[in-house]
């Protein structure tokens, strides 16, 4: 978005500019560092980062740093931002602003939760990709749908049966039969709210739900019915990680990125390839079209329905592999209602990046690591509640769809049905 | 089908407009714009038929295709259907008819015994018998109050998927007010709790409804994630003193103080009062929906918001009281589940009474009286589902298929007509509650 047009927002009797209003948030964040993390530390308490993983040769010396002054620190960095925000604004430049308010914030929370401890950062880092691999799926399944304007509220649902089916394929046919079932089953739901959507123009989100909730019923009738009595039939064999010689000697970033399995690397080319598909290809110029303005795009004979109908199928295959990811690339087993809510966080990581791959492929990188963050805080026995880290997504996202941080906007006819004329 | 019984002239659009058809003196029913309301008792009749008829083909439907799933997830007939197909064929047959008779069995009871049982005037056999009956309209309370919440939001053009967080915060908010106020009387300790158990789940409706007024923000993805953010509020509240139970080390509430409790209809059975409180409530929504100026204002801005905005109501306002109230209602769900004698809070109390509440409005029509109805066959279906297990070892999760199964064919009645080859209405219309969100 330009950043021309500053809408002034009525708070009371005073008219605060946008920017003005970001510049309070953020000294408020800066007083709360330098209350919570600064005074809040144990005086001369250290915090004590770990880069070093057992894999790399090359060992890098522990940081080690004091909590307090650190703390004080970054205070006094977001409170500098705050005041140039609140003065003048960045114009421009306000999305990477917000973002280094960001880091700053989670670097503070960081040196606390590492007061008196020793956090494997790199461990952190690994841990909140591989959570981040299913919500990335689910939020590409989305980016698909919804750029051709299709809501589809169903990814829940299709990485769910994505998982059944990876678990029950993969026990008969092996690793690569589970994947490929999984897609194929992915791409029948997605079939099936193209033609509940498209077809007999359902509302979007209804059609989505009936989706979520017949996943749901029937993969856990299914597990009770059938897994339990034969669980054979629920035992696949894993993907292993595969370290990419040279690349994964790196320090930090070789274990991080290129220690993975299969899914993670289909994924970093999935995001990519993407990318390039909608925003520099004639097939991408298409679905977008279709997705903001349908009429027009069938004026100049783009076939709308048939675009809608690939999308929406396509986005259920990569929401079926999503699911296989969590069974043949992460547990190992499939159980009910395992997917707990993934396919909603990846949602909001669409829609927190802004309906781009690569905007999405980073939200959930941040969800990711708000999970693998509270999961480590857990194990290090820091003392607060899991259940406030695990709160970040959907706070982010209800943050970002008010236009509070930031504002993405949605394609314009998306959940609306065509009718040709 | 030539004649269904309505008198000639009434499939014509009145003229001079509804002021003008003598003796109705009602407005026209809202939800189908075009259908002028017919004029003698038995023309009502079949109206009323009519508009059951999908509804009840429906249910029909979502439960062949239920059997279907019982019958093919039979592991241990699998080779008996190459081998020797109509043995199998008779055992299929024979175990859903067990299953849906355990099912029905458990929900609605035996005729037979509950006429021996009133007629022998046994209390004793009387409770027996009269069981399975409580035991449904046990389940049928909550979903009556979250079917209102998502009703009364669709009724002004917004989609409430968040009635069970709501429902959840509610359920906290009551649990809290009945273990506390040790001492209060029943009359005021009862309507206090209740009245919290309201502003929770208000509160939680308030938040998507001031966005959405404000900034614009869509209420379903708000909704969505408010659901998880109350999951978390409430995990991380019973893991905690003051709500935790003391010496628990799992997430579990006190328990509801006595003097909090609704009491139960008949001893013996578990409904209480609650159920009558629901109707009570679906009779209050039905006055404020179609008998007051806000329910009025409510409903202009569901069908038309420019005409709404034009004629001077405000749009913002409304969708905030919608909210609010549609939350409040969810609300009184979880509070429904929590005050009533022994009630407690745990993670997952809730099998998802905010989700069935979609397919419960849909199915009434978003009317109050339409969502009982639809709230009672619900809270049968799951009222059964537990004796079904328990007598043919079919998971109780048969009854979330085919509740999907009918929100999809009511969603879509062509589905319908198109595999009962019923004719088309006169002026389908596509319902859209949803346009797009995020901007």
């Amino acid at each position: 978005m330009s950043a021309a047009v500053a809408r002034p927002i009525v708070v009371g009797p005073l008219a605060i500019r946008r920017h003005q209003v970001s510049g309070l948030v953020y000294l408020a964040i800066a007083a709360l560092i330098a209350v919570a993390f600064g005074a809040g530390a144990t005086p001369d308490a250290v915090s004590t980062f770990d880069l070093n993983t057992r894999s790399v040769e090359i060992k890098l010396p522990l940081v080690v740093l004091p909590s307090a002054a650190t703390a004080y620190a970054l205070a006094v960095a977001c409170a500098f931002l705050g005041a140039i925000q609140l003065a003048r604004g960045f114009g421009a430049r306000r999305g990477l602003v917000l973002g280094l308010v960001a880091l700053v914030t989670v670097s503070a929370f960081l040196v606390w939760a590492a007061s008196d401890r020793s956090m494997n950062l790199v461990g952190v880092l690994g841990a909140s990709l591989q959570r981040a691999t299913p919500l990335t799926f689910a939020a590409l399944s989305g980016v698909l749908c919804e750029r051709s304007g299709v809501v589809n509220i169903a990814i829940e649902g299709m990485l769910l049966t994505g998982a059944f089916t990876a678990a029950v394929a993969g026990s008969v046919l092996g690793p690569w039969g589970g994947v490929l079932a999984a897609i194929v089953v992915g791409g029948l739901l997605g079939g099936l709210l193209a033609v509940l959507a498209i077809r007999y123009r359902i509302d979007q989100i209804i059609a989505g739900m009936v989706i979520n909730i017949f996943a749901t019923g029937i993969t856990a009738f299914l597990s009770a019915r059938v897994l339990t009595d034969v669980p054979s039939l629920n035992a696949p064999e894993r993907f292993a990680p595969i370290a990419l010689p040279v690349l994964s000697d790196i320090p930090v970033v070789g274990p991080i990125l290129f220690e993975n399995n299969v899914f993670v690397y289909a994924l970093f080319g999935l995001v990519a390839l993407l990318h390039v598909a909608l925003f520099y290809t004639r097939w991408g110029l298409r679905v977008r079209a279709v997705g903001e303005h349908p009429r027009a795009a069938d004026t100049v004979g783009i076939d709308v329905l048939g675009t809608r109908y690939r999308n929406v199928i396509l986005g259920g295959m990569v929401a079926g592999l999503g699911g296989a990811f969590l069974i043949l690339g992460s547990t190992g087993r499939f159980d009910r209602d395992m997917t707990a809510g993934r396919g909603f966080i990846g949602l909001a990581a669409m829609i927190f990046g802004a309906w781009t791959p690569i905007g999405s492929f980073l939200a959930s990188l941040v969800f990711g690591f708000a999970d693998s963050l509270q999961a480590r805080l857990a194990i290090l026995n820091v003392p607060i509640p899991s259940e406030l880290l695990l709160m970040v997504p959907y706070l982010v996202t209800i943050l970002v769809v008010a236009g509070l941080v930031g504002r993405a906007r949605a394609p314009a006819a998306d959940g609306r049905p065509y009718e040709k004329e | 089908m030539t004649d269904d019984g309505r008198t000639p002239g009434i499939d014509r659009p009145v003229e001079a407009g509804l002021e003008s058809a003598p003796g109705t003196g009602l407005a026209m029913p809202p939800g189908e714009p075009g259908e002028a309301r017919p004029r003698s008792l038995a023309g009502r009749l079949g109206g009323l038929l009519r508009s059951l008829v999908i509804p009840a083909l429906a249910i029909f439907s979502g439960l062949v295709i239920g059997a279907l799933v019982i019958v093919f997830s039979d592991v241990k007939i699998v080779g008996l259907w190459t081998s020797d197909p109509g043995a199998a064929f008779a055992v299929s047959v024979r175990d859903v008819a067990n299953a849906y008779g355990a099912l029905f069995a458990g929900s609605l009871g035996d005729p037979g015994k509950i006429v021996t049982a009133i007629t022998s005037g046994d209390p004793d056999q009387m409770t027996k018998a009269l069981r399975p009956i409580s035991e449904s309209l046990l389940s049928a309370t909550p979903l009556i109050f979250t079917g209102l919440s998502v009703a009364l939001g669709f009724r002004s053009g917004l989609f409430n998927i968040g009635a069970e967080g709501q429902l959840y915060v509610g359920a906290l908010f009551a649990v809290i007010a009945g273990f506390s106020f040790a001492g209060l009387p029943a009359f005021v300790h009862i309507p206090l709790a209740i009245g919290l158990g309201f502003l929770g789940g208000a509160l939680w409706g308030f938040v998507p409804g001031l966005l959405k007024a404000r900034t614009g923000a869509h209420e379903v993805i708000v909704t969505i994630m408010l659901n998880y953010v109350a999951y978390r509020f409430v995990d991380l509240a019973l893991k905690n003193p003051p709500v935790q139970r003391e010496g628990a080390t799992n997430p579990i509430s006190k328990f509801v103080l006595d003097s909090a409790a609704v009491p139960f209809i008949i001893p013996g059975l578990r409904v209480t009062w609650w159920f009558v409180i629901a109707l009570g409530a679906a009779v209050v929504i039905s006055w404020l929906l179609f008998k007051s100026t806000k329910g009025f204002e409510f409903r202009a801005v569901g069908l038309n918001p420019p005409a709404a905005r034009y004629a001077g109501m405000n749009i913002a306002l409304t969708t905030v009281l919608t909210m609010v109230v549609a939350g409040g209602l969810a609300g009184l769900a979880g509070a429904s589940v929590m005050l009533v004698p022994q009630g407690k809070l745990t993670p997952g109390f809730s099998p998802g009474y905010g989700f069935d509440a979609i397919a419960i409005a849909l199915l009434g029509k978003s009317r109050p009286s339409g969502v009982v109805a639809a709230a009672l066959l619900f809270g049968i279906l799951r009222a059964g589902a537990t004796p079904m297990q328990a007598a043919t070892a079919i998971p109780i999760d048969l009854v979330v298929v085919v509740q999907a199964l009918v929100i999809m064919f009511i969603a879509a009645p062509a589905l319908v007509r198109g595999l009962y080859r019923l004719p088309a209405p006169k002026a389908a219309q596509a319902e859209v509650f949803t346009k797009g969100w995020g901007s």
